[in-house]
This record gives C-alpha cells, sequence and structure tokens, in this order.
C-alpha cells in the first residue's frame, strides 16, 4: 500500500482493468511483493490470526443474527433453539463463543509482541495507537455480545458495566439512562446492543486496514529491531511470510477446536445458563476474563469516580507508549532491564487477572492496590526512567546478520509454552472464584459422556427419562426439550412410535379454535414437554415460595471451582462434567438431622451440596421408587446416576455429534499443519 | 526468489518430491476449505422445529356448507377446502382433457365417494400470489397478480401459469374430517 506499484500485468484485461482500477496491483505490492524482514518470528504470524479471527466471528455472527431474536423474554430461547434445532447450530455458536476468547488471547499475544520488540516506536506511533484503538472497539464488541444471549451473566454484566458511568460528576446517571433506554437494563437495552454489537466489527475492520496501511507505510518491525538496509534484509511477502503465517493460523485453529468440540463451556460461565432474572443477582459477578485484569483495578480502588478512571487510564495509557518509552533501541533484546521488566508487567498482568475473578475482600484486595500500583509504575515509571539511564547491548549491525548470528529455536518454543500455559492460568482464574467458600466438591462419577470419544448410554438415558417422568416432572419443566427428541439421534433413541405415544399422554393446551375457546388435545411429537405448572406464580405457590428451576439446562447452569491447578489440568483432560456431579451428589446429599449447629428454617431439608445447605425440594428419590424393566439395580445411586445422566442430555443433546466432528477436525488439522510445516520449511530453504 | 516458488520449474521433467508436497498441502488446504463452507450453507435449511411443525393436521369438513370454501395454513402455505356444488362439479367433470393447458381429469384431482370436495394448495403456479375462490370465468379462482384463471377443479385455464393448483397429501378420515400432510 505505499508507493506505486511494481506490478506490470501482461494479460490484457488485466492491463485494461489496472488503468482504471488499480486494485491487482495494490495487492500485488502489499501482499505479494511487499518486502518482510527475513528474521520474523512465529510471534509475527498472530496478526495474520488476528485477521482469521475477525472474518470468523464476522462470518459466524452474521449467520447466527439470522437465527436470534434480540427481544428480552426470546432472546435466551432463540440461542437455545439455534444450539439444539438449526443445522450445525451449535458448532456456529461455540465457533462464535470460543472465537471472542480466541481473538482476545491472539490479540494480548500481538500486544505484548509489540511491547517486548519496541514496536510502538517511531516511525510506528500511528500504526501502535490505530492497535489500541482495534483494542478498545473490540472490547466494547465482546462486552456487547456477552448480553446477547440474556442469561444472569449477560444481564447482571450489562448492569455492572454500564453503571461504570454513573461514577461521572452530575452527568454520570443521565449517561446511564441513555444507555439504557430505559431506568433499568432492559428491552431497548437489548435492541440497541445488538445492533451495535452487529455494527462494531465492521468498524473494527476499517481500523484494521488503517492499521495494515499504516504498516505497509513504515514497513514491520522485527525481533532484531533494525530497519532493513539492503535486499539481503528482506523476503517477498509471498510466499515466505504468507507460508508462516499459514502455518501459524493452522496451530491455532487446532488450539481453536479444542474449545469449540470439547471445552466449549470452559471459557464461559454456568450462572449464564439461567435465563436473566432482574430479581437475582448471582453470589458472583465475574466478567468474561479477557477483562479481569482491568476489573481488578476497578475494585482495587476505593472510590468510585477513581476506580472507574483508573480502570479506563490503565488502557488509555497505551496511547501514550511510545512517548514514555524513549530509548532509541527497539528490542527488549539488546534491553537487559527492560527485558526483566517486561517479564514482570507480563507477571503482573496475569497476577491482575487471578485477582480479578477473586472475590474482592481481605488479602485479595491488598494484592489487587500493590499490582495496579506495578501496572502503571511500569509505564509511568519503569519505562521513562529505563529509557533514560538503561546501557544497551551493541545491535547488529543489519537483519542479516542477525540471522547468521542467531538459532535459538528452542528457546522460542520453549518461550511459546509459557506463555501458553500462564494464560492457561489466567482463563481458569475465573473458576476458581468461589474457591474460597466450599470447603469440598462433589465426588467425581464416571461419565460414558465423558471425555473425547464420550456417548450417551441409551439405555441409561432412558431409565433416566423414566425417573424424570414418574418423579421430576411432578414439580419441574422442561421447557426446552421437545417429545420428538425423544426419538432423535444421539439421545436416548426411544422409537418414533414410542415418543409418539409418550407425546400423546400428555393434554396440550391449545386454540383458540373457531368458537374462540382454548382446549385440550392429546400431545404431538412436535410439542414442548408439558410444565407441571401453567406459570411461575402457581409453581412458587404451590412450592412454599421456591419455584422449582426448569431443568433442561440444569446440568451446565450448575458448576462449582475445580480449584488451582486442577483447572488448568481440566483443560487437557476435558474435564467438564461438573453439572451431573452436583446433580448426582445433591440427590444423595440429604441428612436427616443436620449438623451441631445449624440452623434449619421450617420447611427446608439439610442438603450437603446445595449452597448454604438448605433446601426447599424434599428428597425426591429413595430405593425403590421408580421400577426398572432391565434388571438394573433400582437403589437411590443408581437413579440419581440416571436421571443426572438424562439431564446432561437435556443440556447437550448434541454431544456426540459435536465430539464425533471434534475429532474428524482435530485429525484433518493435525495433517494440514503437518503438510505446511513441510511446504514452510522447503520454500525457505530457497532463502537462507 | 523470484516467483512463487510454488510452480514447477521447466527443467524438471518429472514431479519431484517437492511438487508433491506442494499440491499435496494445496489439496488438503482446499478440501478443508470446501468443507468448512458446509455448516454455513446448511444452517439456512428449515431447523429441526420447523420440519417437525410440518406435522400432518386434522380438518373438520362439517362448517363448511355447500359453495363455501376455507382456508387452512398448512406447512404455512394457504390451502383451499372447497364445498363444489353440483354444477361446479359437473363443469369440472365435463371439461375435455384437449381444452386443458395441463391435462388431468377431476377425477384424479378429487377422493372417489367425495366428489364435491377439491383440496388445493392455493398458491399460483406463475409467481406465488394467493389465488381468489369463486372469481374468475370458470367458476373456480381467479388470481389477481398477473389474472391466471383457474376453474373449479383448479386446473390452469388461462394467463401466465403453467400448472394446475397442486393438491396437497390428504385423505378422509371420516366423512366430515380429513387429515393433510
Ligand atoms: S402470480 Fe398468479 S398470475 Fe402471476
Amino acid at each position: 500500500m505505499s508507493g506505486p506499484s511494481t506490478y506490470q500485468p501482461q494479460n490484457p484485461v488485466m492491463k485494461w482493468l489496472e488503468a482504471r482500477l488499480p486494485i491487482a496491483g495494490l495487492v500485488h505490492s502489499s501482499f505479494i511483493a511487499y518486502p518482510t524482514p527475513r528474521n520474523l518470528n512465529y510471534w509475527w504470524t498472530f496478526g495474520a490470526i488476528l485477521s482469521m479471527m475477525l472474518a470468523v466471528q464476522i462470518v459466524t455472527g452474521i449467520v447466527l443474527a439470522m437465527h436470534y431474536t434480540p427481544e428480552t423474554t426470546l432472546a435466551f430461547d432463540s440461542v437455545e433453539r439455534i444450539v439444539r434445532d438449526v443445522n450445525y447450530g451449535w458448532l456456529l455458536r461455540n465457533m462464535h463463543a470460543a472465537g471472542a476468547s480466541m481473538f482476545f488471547i491472539a490479540v494480548y499475544v500481538h500486544m505484548l509482541r509489540g511491547l517486548y520488540y519496541g514496536s510502538y516506536k517511531a516511525p510506528r506511533e500511528v500504526l501502535w495507537i490505530l492497535g489500541v484503538i482495534i483494542y478498545l472497539l473490540m472490547m466494547a464488541t465482546g462486552f456487547m455480545g456477552y448480553v446477547l444471549p440474556w442469561g444472569q451473566m449477560s444481564f447482571w454484566g450489562a448492569t455492572v458495566i454500564t453503571n461504570l458511568f454513573s461514577a461521572f460528576p452530575y452527568v454520570g446517571d443521565s449517561i446511564v439512562t441513555l444507555l439504557w433506554g430505559g431506568y433499568s437494563v432492559g428491552n431497548p437495552t437489548l435492541n440497541r446492543f445488538f445492533s451495535l454489537h452487529y455494527l462494531l466489527p465492521f468498524v473494527i475492520a476499517g481500523v484494521v486496514v488503517l492499521h495494515v496501511w499504516a504498516l505497509h507505510v513504515t514497513g514491520q518491525n522485527n525481533p532484531a529491531g533494525v530497519e532493513p538496509k539492503t535486499e539481503k534484509d528482506t523476503v517477498p511477502f509471498t510466499p515466505y511470510a504468507t507460508l508462516k503465517d499459514v502455518f501459524g493460523m493452522s496451530c491455532f485453529l487446532v488450539f481453536y477446536s479444542w474449545f469449540i468440540f470439547y471445552m466449549p463451556n470452559y471459557l464461559g460461565d454456568a450462572d449464564n445458563y439461567i435465563p436473566a432474572n432482574p430479581g437475582v443477582t448471582p453470589a458472583h459477578i465475574v466478567p468474561e476474563w479477557y477483562y479481569l485484569p482491568f476489573y481488578a483495578i476497578l475494585r482495587s480502588i476505593p472510590n468510585k469516580l477513581l476506580g472507574v478512571v483508573a480502570m479506563f487510564g490503565a488502557i488509555l495509557v497505551l496511547l501514550f507508549l511510545p512517548w514514555l518509552d524513549s530509548c532509541k533501541v527497539r528490542s527488549s533484546r539488546y534491553r537487559p532491564l527492560a527485558k526483566k521488566f517486561f517479564w514482570g508487567f507480563v507477571a503482573t498482568c496475569l497476577l491482575l487477572g487471578w485477582l480479578g475473578a477473586k472475590p474482592a475482600e481481605g488479602i485479595y484486595t491488598v494484592l489487587g492496590r500493590v499490582f495496579t500500583f506495578c501496572y502503571f509504575a511500569y509505564f509511568l515509571i519503569v519505562l521513562p526512567v529505563l529509557s533514560r539511564v538503561e546501557k544497551t547491548l551493541p545491535l547488529p549491525n543489519s537483519i542479516a546478520d542477525d540471522v547468521l548470528a542467531k538459532g535459538k529455536v528452542g528457546k522460542a518454543v520453549a518461550a511459546s509454552i509459557a506463555v501458553l500455559f500462564a494464560f492457561g492460568v489466567t482463563l481458569g482464574g475465573g473458576s476458581t472464584a468461589k474457591a474460597a467458600e466450599h470447603e469440598e466438591s462433589p465426588p467425581s462419577q464416571d461419565w460414558t459422556f465423558a471425555g473425547p470419544f464420550g456417548k450417551y448410554d441409551r439405555a441409561q438415558l432412558q431409565r433416566g427419562f423414566k425417573i424424570y417422568k414418574e418423579v421430576c416432572s411432578n414439580c419441574h419443566s422442561l421447557k426446552l426439550l421437545q417429545y420428538r427428541n425423544l426419538a432423535e439421534p444421539g439421545g436416548p433413541e426411544f422409537t418414533l412410535d414410542q415418543a409418539k405415544a409418550i407425546a400423546a399422554e400428555a393434554q396440550i393446551k391449545d386454540g383458540p379454535n373457531d368458537a374462540g375457546d382454548m382446549f385440550e388435545r392429546p400431545g404431538r411429537i412436535a410439542d414442548t414437554f408439558k410444565s407441571p405448572f401453567p406459570n411461575e406464580q402457581a409453581a412458587r405457590a404451590a412450592n412454599g415460595g421456591a419455584a422449582p428451576p426448569d431443568m433442561s439446562l440444569l446440568a451446565k447452569a450448575r458448576s462449582y471451582p475445580r480449584g488451582f491447578p486442577q483447572f488448568i489440568f481440566d483443560l487437557f483432560t476435558q474435564f467438564q462434567e461438573q453439572g451431573p456431579n452436583y446433580i448426582d451428589a445433591l440427590l444423595q446429599g440429604y441428612q436427616d438431622t443436620p449438623p451441631e449447629g445449624f440452623n434449619l428454617p421450617d420447611g427446608s431439608f439439610y442438603n450437603k451440596w446445595y449452597p448454604g445447605h438448605s433446601i426447599k425440594m424434599p428428597p425426591p428419590l429413595q430405593d425403590g421408587m421408580v421400577t426398572y424393566d432391565d434388571g438394573t439395580p433400582q437403589t437411590l445411586p443408581q437413579y440419581a446416576k440416571d436421571v443426572a445422566s438424562f439431564l446432561m442430555w437435556a443440556a447437550e443433546p448434541h454431544l456426540e455429534a459435536r465430539k464425533r466432528l471434534g475429532l474428524q477436525v482435530m485429525i484433518f488439522l493435525i495433517i494440514l499443519s503437518g503438510l505446511l510445516y513441510f511446504t514452510k520449511r522447503k520454500v525457505w530453504a530457497n532463502a537462507h | 526468489m523470484k516467483g512463487l516458488g510454488i510452480v514447477t520449474t521447466q527443467s524438471s521433467a518429472e514431479p519431484t518430491r517437492r511438487d508433491f508436497l506442494y499440491i499435496a498441502t494445496g489439496a488438503v488446504a482446499a478440501v478443508g476449505a470446501a468443507a468448512a463452507v458446509w455448516p454455513f450453507v446448511s444452517q439456512m435449511n428449515p431447523d429441526a422445529s420447523t420440519i417437525a411443525a410440518g406435522a400432518p393436521i386434522e380438518v373438520d369438513l362439517t362448517p363448511i356448507a355447500q359453495g363455501q370454501d376455507i382456508k387452512v395454513f398448512w406447512r404455512g402455505k394457504p390451502i383451499y377446502i372447497m364445498n363444489r356444488t353440483p354444477k361446479q362439479v359437473e363443469e369440472a367433470v365435463k371439461t375435455p382433457l384437449s381444452d386443458l393447458k395441463d391435462p388431468e381429469t377431476d377425477q384424479a384431482r378429487t377422493k372417489a365417494g367425495h366428489e364435491n370436495w377439491l383440496v388445493v394448495t392455493g398458491i399460483c403456479t406463475h409467481l406465488g400470489c394467493i389465488p381468489i375462490a369463486h372469481e374468475g370465468n370458470y367458476d373456480g379462482f381467479f388470481c389477481p397478480c398477473h389474472g391466471s384463471q383457474y376453474d373449479s377443479s383448479g386446473r390452469i385455464r388461462q394467463g401466465p401459469a403453467p400448472l394446475n393448483l397442486p393438491v396437497p397429501p390428504y385423505q378422509f378420515v371420516s366423512d366430515s374430517k380429513i387429515q393433510i400432510g
């Protein structure tokens, strides 16, 4: 995108076009002939990875918007309909949700790379500032996207974040009302967030074009931080950089697919599987992991306005980085002190992220203040002082010299692994949030559907359904399921006739008929499972004030913290069965006499695993209560396990398809990455 | 360093190992890209709940007097159920096939023993407008969009539409009740 193109078309059609619209020349000079420093390492592939992620988010987002309904009473269910009924809807949704996290992982790597190698220094200041603007836009887009599923975390995240603006004196409340379009977060808020969430990615794409433009004017920085001088210092973008980038993207896709197909809920919050309820705030409001460091800064400052200012300041300070660090040497490779402080800064960010997921109390607040200080000190004290006093090491004469001198591939690999591990720590930080409260976790059961090859046990799901029908369904609805689901592949797989018979047993309200009356008719397989109560008020009145929750998503909406370092191992072992473990334990967790000193309210029961231990539901299952025809023992532990499996299927009916496709995709991507690696090596062999 | 490095050099007459690697990589990548497109296309098709909701419906015929018709919806499409007068039936049966653009007998379009009942999908075969019943020159249907005329058996007689109004799958469950679908 800089200077006149050297592109000389041979084909007459291309010549004709080039004389009128030099687009082929633009592409040629920007992405083919464009000289890139020959010493770029793999950290430089994250720019391409980010472009790929932006494209993935836009494409999956447009598709999801075709099925999503931005209306408070329908939004939550419409997302579930996407996941359950739309062809490949579960895949598209997982891609988009995990894609947001991947986008942020990649952008953090990209930013830290810029920080380490001094890519923000003259003449690349504008390039850097455009990058910070993209990052801010990403934060806004990610936040509004998280609101759209309209779960508990969506709603309360929206409430908390918009309330940040109320900190501004005089105008704060008016700003917040303006953002909401009402007196609380509600339908107008959801509508505008949807509209803006659709718009902002295209704004990002526009700024990305400017970012790339600026990049192509100044040229890329490189690990040595010296500008290319002769032709020997550079290689043409295609095929050298392109192949390296494509290989990097392919490896990143392997990482991304791990989350899409095997750990879709690892990065999310179980509370977001509970529909938004403006009357109940979840025990811990935790933002998405990528905001945690800033959330920690916000909370560490005891003054509302100053907290908000510090939080925004933590991002805005990046805009001034080119002038805060005036050292002429770019790369930290040649700045021994700056290098140490850089890693200290990385550690500070990770620790702030960890603190952001912790309750704001006791030692965490103190630590939060210490690391908030460290964060700002890095930019406002360390870098300005270092740039004046630091003794830098001698720079290589040219990039070509640098290439000849190095051979430390192993070191770079080790560093990548360390960084990925560190990211894992932050990612999982959210799940430790509640660790302080519970001394013990429900025991882990063996589930047939666990692990990469997991499948539901059909007979078990059928038994679980029997328990649901005979026991649970007296109080609990299953509103997201239809009778037809019982006969669909990957579930209990009743025959179609069995499903029809089950449906016909229910009397479904229909109408109005020609006379304008509602009437009852036998259920059809397209009908939704009949709810035991006509509405929530009736459910509440019949159950001593506590409405029995809908069970469709129970197995995904209940979780417990796994603690450090267990949650990191969980990422590798694909542990996702907190929900079924909890349900299984809860059903068996009743104790006739509460422990000494526990004050049990009237009409409640003591349950070891229920949060707070006092539950309104009487023990629902006893040995021998439900008759099994297949000789399975009719015991409480067996019942608990069967019904927990059934509820897992109810919450995730396409689990088997997800894992099956995941295996295929993984094998494919690993083969592709291998081929790309060797191709890249062959091509680069010419350049050395 | 000129060129793409991916094209075969002229000097090597036989494919080399390097060429094979490039072709294999390109082919695998292309297959992957093509496969990745499929979910994005497939999601446009009707989802599982839409398909399930297209289950058969039952319609009670008792309220429809002779010479009247009702419109019901099945799979989102309007279905005309018309209780034809003897005159309408006679006209439909007597029309010679040679007069028809899309030749089909009235018997083939109704159920034996229930000849007075005409059940047709009320969507003009021209461009999808809904024809109006009991209008036009043939005592059948008239499409206001571009003037297609259908007779009392729903057969195209005049205008731009090429085909008869289709008869949806249906059967009589009793003398006064049909199941569509
Ligand atoms: S649509 Fe009926 S005549 Fe054109």
